[in-house]
């Protein structure tokens, strides 16, 4: 059957009098919800930037377009609202793509435009022209090329409909110089009231399905809710609670869906997968009937495939209908939104207790606890993060990095509200923090936010501490210093006979000949570079210190850099080899 | 097993671009692609075929329907349905004899004589991939100078 052709949106007000494209993108932002658009200017942009000047929303300039495309990220991911930024053509588009890819990974809601050299300039290798259209096609959930002024209203509705719904993700409108001078009496458009013929993301689940699921739950012994990034993005959190507790299912949710379910919740597994608990592999391991809420069966959360979830009847709920049955044949795949999915069959669901199943995930609890080496006078990373969950009473947002300081930030920080955890998931962008972390802090400014990084990945995006300090802004930015790209060395050290190769950023133990003086130490001095952009800074290295600076910094109104100089080669485990099965697991704990 | 598969797409620049960047940044193998009008001018029909069990093929279907510019897409191969490819190929006949023999293969097949030269002839056949495939086996004793093939293309034969 054929979809229904395109109705034009209704106009409810009076066409305005003749405007640019430029003002349009203006128009269709503020009409879209934008408060806060990040970019960066340029040439090609220049007309909307004069716009611009009057916009009723902020412009937040960032020092990176790559940033600029971080922060609307952390932006959205902070508030479920599209972010929004805009850059240059050329360099400027180019710069974009880590972003976008980032943005496009993990489901999140992005509107980038980019300038674009004049139509009929398109295809000569005109000054600052990039094929944007061509690079970002497989970074982006859907791209426009802006070829008439007149079509300028209706796409910017259409990209802000297509990134907010479905499944979420980056859209990016390109649209040439010569557009944004053009004039049109064409009016805004709501994105609300966008309708397209081939892209109907709206689906409704038979009842049929919904009894299947029940049954499906109230018939199981061991079931299993495995939560996901989907979780967050549909905002069902409160129903996956309500599940859990009806019928007292143990939850284990994925790195993206930190938060989906309160940590201390007696039901809570924590993290499932590479780097998850001990206890929420074995559950996975050992259900009869796993739930997959919004999650895509990763291979980071898999290891091998075939032997992942094996005892158990498999469900996915996941409004991308091409995720279902992508890596696992799973036995039953409804397609649709979990929120009206869960709210549909909640009602079926008999109370249960689940005894057996519930004691035997307190005994995986407290048989393996998460845990690692103290050695005397070493500040362990693992620690500092401890500290910061503590010192926030588990309140604060937490931006991480990539590395082995993301992976230690997910295991020893307590979530327990959605939208708390900002990080890179499906990519694993280094550099991601910083950016991301101002961008939750200009959408959420009365709550604290604490960026976690790395020694390598903080200098990925350094410039942008300056957009904190300039703004205002009172994040307290923690650098993990093992001096070392951690997570690299970790997997020299456990798979490449501790061979390390190309991951040591500390300078201690070089060989003389390198011309390292004692005042050279430390390699940036991030303490330094920190002042030298304005923020607050110092290095600690004992608990206690880290205490105190921590304390400090959450009391400040101020941007705050902690380096925390610690043990240089410690490890994230419990680890489950890549592509191994739960019993292959190394280096956890056991009581 | 070879799958067909329609698709329906905005008649719009840039989406064969999104449909063939989709399918090699995937992996997903295709053996013949092809692209044209339909009664309505605002969209454009493609038609795949792959090889694929059937997860392949329904993980490239699902892929498809999720491009935004994609309206529908129908996999044939197991409804009804009516499936051409077309093939042009010139074979050399340096003789009397060896023009015979062409022309006697090419009557086997059904094939067309489109045009005659002095040391060559073009034929055309127009039938299911298999067909047009054995055509070409049996062809292939001769010299074939040039040859062109359309690609699958297939419409249902029941009503929707
Ligand atoms: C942009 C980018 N380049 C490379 C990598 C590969 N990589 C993953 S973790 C890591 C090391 C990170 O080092 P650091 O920032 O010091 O964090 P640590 O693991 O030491 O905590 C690298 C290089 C990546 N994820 N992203
Ligand atoms: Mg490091």
């Amino acid at each position: 059957m054929k979809k229904k052709k395109d109705s034009k949106p209704e106009i409810k007000e009076q066409a305005p009098a003749l405007r640019s494209g430029a003002q349009c993108v203006i128009d269709g932002l503020a009409k879209a919800g934008c408060d806060i658009l990040f970019g960066y200017p340029g040439g090609t942009v220049l007309d909307i930037f004069n716009c611009l000047y009057d916009a009723p929303f902020q412009f937040i300039l960032s020092r990176h377009e790559q940033g600029a495309v971080h922060m609307a990220d952390g932006y959205a991911r902070a508030t479920g609202k599209p972010g929004c930024c805009i850059v240059t053509s050329g360099p400027g588009a180019t710069n974009t793509i880590t972003g976008l890819a980032t943005a496009n990974m993990d489901g999140i809601p992005l509107v980038c435009i980019t300038g674009q050299v004049a139509l009929h300039l398109i295809g000569t290798d005109a000054f600052q022209e990039a094929d944007v259209m061509g690079i970002t096609r497989s970074v982006t959930k859907h791209n426009f090329l802006v070829r008439d002024v007149n079509e300028l209203p209706e796409i910017i509705a259409k990209a802000f409909y297509i990134a907010t719904t479905g499944k979420p993700g980056p859209v990016l409108i390109d649209i040439p110089k010569n557009i944004q001078r053009a004039t049109t009496t064409l009016p805004t458009i709501a994105p609300e009231s966008v309708s397209m013929r081939a892209y109907k993301p709206d689906v409704k689940v038979s009842k049929s399905d919904i009894e299947k699921l029940a049954e499906l739950i109230n018939k199981a012994e061991r079931p299993l809710l495995y939560a996901g990034g989907g979780a967050i993005n549909g905002d069902a959190s409160e129903l996956i609670r309500e599940l859990a507790h009806k019928a007292n299912i143990p939850v284990c949710t994925t790195m993206m869906a930190l938060g989906a379910f309160p940590e201390n919740d007696p039901l809570s597994l924590g993290m499932v997968g590479m780097h998850g608990t001990a206890a929420a592999n074995y559950a996975v391991d050992k259900s009869d009937l796993l739930i997959s809420a919004g999650a895509r069966f990763d291979d980071r959360v898999t290891g091998k495939i075939d032997q992942f979830a094996s005892k158990a009847i498999t469900v996915h709920i996941d409004i991308d209908r091409s995720a279902i049955g992508k890596n696992v044949e799973t036995h039953f795949g409804i397609h649709g939104y979990l929120k009206p999915v869960l709210k549909a069959v909640l009602p079926h669901i008999k109370p249960s207790k689940h005894d057996a199943w519930v004691k035997q995930i307190k005994d995986w609890k407290s048989k393996f606890p998460l845990g690692y080496p103290q050695p005397e006078g070493v500040l362990m990373p693992q620690t500092v993060i401890k500290m910061i969950d503590t010192l926030s009473k588990g309140k604060a947002i937490i931006a991480t990095d990539v590395g082995q300081n993301q992976m230690w930030a997910t295991q020893y920080f307590t979530y327990t509200q959605p939208r708390h955890w900002i990080s890179s998931g499906g990519l694993g962008t280094m550099g991601f923090g910083l950016p991301s972390a101002i961008g939750a802090q200009l959408a959420r400014m009365n709550e604290l936010v604490v960026c976690i990084s790395g020694d390598g990945g903080i200098q990925m995006n350094f410039q942008e501490l300056v957009v904190a300090v300039e703004h205002q802004l009172p994040i307290v930015v923690v650098i993990l210093n093992n001096g070392y790209l951690g997570m690299v060395r970790q997997w020299q050290e456990l798979f490449y006979t501790k061979r390390y190769s190309g991951v040591m950023l500390s300078q201690q133990g070089r060989r003389p000949n390198e011309g390292i003086t004692e005042e050279q130490k430390y390699l940036p001095d991030f303490v330094k570079l920190a002042e030298a952009h304005g923020a607050t800074a110092c290095r600690v290295t004992t608990e206690k210190e880290v205490e105190e600076a921590l304390k400090e910094a959450f009391k400040r109104k101020h941007t705050t850099v902690i380096e925390c100089i610690v043990s240089p080669e410690a490890n994230v485990f419990p680890m489950i080899p890549p592509g191994a099965h739960v019993s292959s697991m190394i280096g956890h704990l056991k009581n | 097993m070879k799958h067909i598969i329609n698709c329906l797409v905005e008649n719009q620049p840039g989406v064969l671009a999104r449909i063939v960047g989709l399918i090699s940044g995937r992996g997903y193998n295709i053996d013949t692609l092809n692209v044209g009008p339909t009664a309505d001018p605002t969209v454009s029909k493609m038609t795949i075929v792959a090889p694929g069990d059937a997860k392949v093929i329904d993980q490239i279907t699902q892929q498809l329907s999720k491009q935004v510019d994609v309206i529908e897409v129908i996999e044939m191969t197991n409804k009804p349905h009516l499936e051409r490819e077309i093939v042009l190929v010139r074979v050399e006949t340096k003789d009397n004899a060896q023009r015979a023999e062409v022309l006697d293969v090419a009557s086997m097949f059904n094939a067309q004589v489109v045009d005659i030269q002095k040391d060559s002839i073009s034929l055309q056949l127009a039938s299911n991939q298999n067909a047009v495939s054995e055509f070409l086996k049996a062809m292939q004793p001769h010299h074939i100078i040039d040859l062109s093939r359309s690609g699958v293309i297939a419409v249902g034969r029941e009503s929707l």
